[in-house]
């Protein structure tokens, strides 16, 4: 069977890492090429590249980043962050992405996610969502959690799902930055409903965390930055621990 | 030493030449009949829709060239259902080089496409000479090849499959190896120096 994954999120401003990355052993901590190398040595299974870039022409910098990234590693990565239009994704995937990630942007014009998987493939297209628990019921937020909508997890789930996304991947706003484990009810609510694989995020902080999302929340992976960037958690441990709870791991 | 890797404008084929570069060969991104009829070996990518990527290869008449290349080619994700006579997919009739024929995998049984790293087993060929069983793979696919025959690996997803076929000179691989981190890459050296 397949294997669950272990995912790195970095975030991206100018083509430079942000948000707290404390490498001794590396020479630039902020270039995002050196920190995917490490990563992907350390047995990381994918990589999500986050644009937080707010200048015009980021379409440009983040294709070129995607081609250096792409020339250096040699496992899959995503790119997300302020992808707008089929042509932003064209962009990314020729310079060598192997998946895009959109988010308010799906949610504005849904279009967006059957233009691409038709053109692409659902495999490249992973749609983020969001979410906030609100007196018992889970409701998708935008533009990084600022803005909430009415809209329900689940229904916009299954709706991407129906257009053509390949995962989602789903962040737990009130888990997210908490370091007290993800929200694995939901998770597991979702992947019951669900036909596509899912990405947990927001909330890992310790190594018995990613064992209770794969093995109660049932997510296909694990996303998780700050644990990672501050080597709180080294993916090669985890994974040996992973292996010892019975959890299938690439090794 | 020269590569082809056929453009019929699918696919996202950067990883696969910065593989190549990696590995030090050269090689050419064409739909040049010549060029490839005429380069020593032949990769043939492809992800996406079968029926567009049929379309797409009788455009530029690739779908009569191909079957008749007699140098080692490798089809990769797609690339290698393409090969086969026939893929539910749109309903697609194939190249037909390998009598099999491309089936959708059970969404009630497992979550497709299948996205991951996957074990493969039962290695034949000197496409995975030095490379152990049960070594983990980058796939991602909804439809697969059954087992038969042509298996040169097995992988198991709610049922066992063909993660890599042979019949002469035509291999393909339903995992990415140029995405499988440097196990893909050995597997990638063996197409380019044992085949």
């Amino acid at each position: 069977m397949v294997a669950k994954r272990i995912i790195p999120c970095l975030d991206i401003d100018n083509n430079r890492t942000v948000k707290g990355v404390n490498f001794l052993n590396l020479i630039d901590a902020g270039d995002p090429v050196e920190l995917a190398k490490l990563y992907s040595n350390e047995g990381a299974d994918e990589l999500v590249f986050l644009d937080i870039t707010a200048t015009k022409d980021k379409r440009k910098t983040l294709s070129s980043l995607a081609h250096e990234i792409s020339k250096n590693i040699n496992i899959p990565f995503t790119v997300g962050g302020g992808i707008s239009s089929i042509d932003d994704v064209s962009s990314l995937l020729f310079s060598g992405a192997d998946k895009i990630s959109i988010n308010t942007q799906a949610y504005r014009t849904p279009k967006l996610i059957n233009q691409i998987s038709s053109r692409y493939g659902s495999q490249c297209v992973v749609v983020a969502i969001d979410a906030k628990l609100i007196n018992d019921c889970w409701y998708v937020h935008l533009v990084g959690g600022r803005e909430k909508t009415s809209t329900k997890l689940i229904d916009w789930a299954l709706e991407v799902q129906e257009r053509g996304a390949g995962e989602i991947l789903f962040t737990s706003m009130n888990n997210d930055g908490t370091k007290n484990g993800f929200a694995n009810e939901i998770l597991s609510n979702l992947s019951k409903k669900l036909t596509i694989p899912i990405i947990a995020s927001g909330g890992a902080g310790k190594v018995q965390d990613f064992i209770d999302v794969f093995n109660v929340g049932n997510a296909d992976a694990a996303l998780a930055a700050s644990v990672f960037h501050f080597k709180e958690i080294e993916i090669k441990l985890l994974k040996e621990e992973l292996k010892q709870n019975n959890i299938k791991v690439r090794t | 030493m020269n590569v082809a890797i056929v453009d019929y404008g699918v696919g996202n084929i950067k990883s696969i030449q910065h593989s190549l570069d990696r590995i030090g060969v050269n090689h050419v991104y064409t739909m040049n009949p010549e060029i490839i009829f005429s380069a020593e070996k032949v990769i043939f990518p492809g992800v996406g829709d079968a029926s567009y990527a049929m379309k797409k290869l009788k455009n530029n008449n690739l779908d009569k060239l191909i079957p008749n290349l007699k140098q080692p080619l490798l089809g990769i994700c797609l690339g290698m259902q393409l090969m086969c006579t026939y893929s539910e997919e749109g309903d697609t009739s194939c190249l037909g080089i390998i009598d099999a024929e491309v089936k959708k995998f059970n969404s009630k049984k497992n979550k497709i496409p299948q996205i991951g790293w996957n074990n493969i087993k039962n290695l034949k060929t000197n496409l995975f000479k030095g490379i152990y069983e049960n070594e983990f793979m980058y796939m991602v696919h909804t439809y697969y090849v059954p087992k038969s025959r042509f298996t040169i690996s097995e992988s198991v997803y709610g049922l066992t499959y063909s993660s890599a076929i042979n019949k002469d000179n035509f291999y393909g691989t339903q995992f990415h190896p140029e995405k499988s981190g440097l196990i893909g890459e050995k597997i990638i050296k063996n197409f380019i120096n044992e085949l």
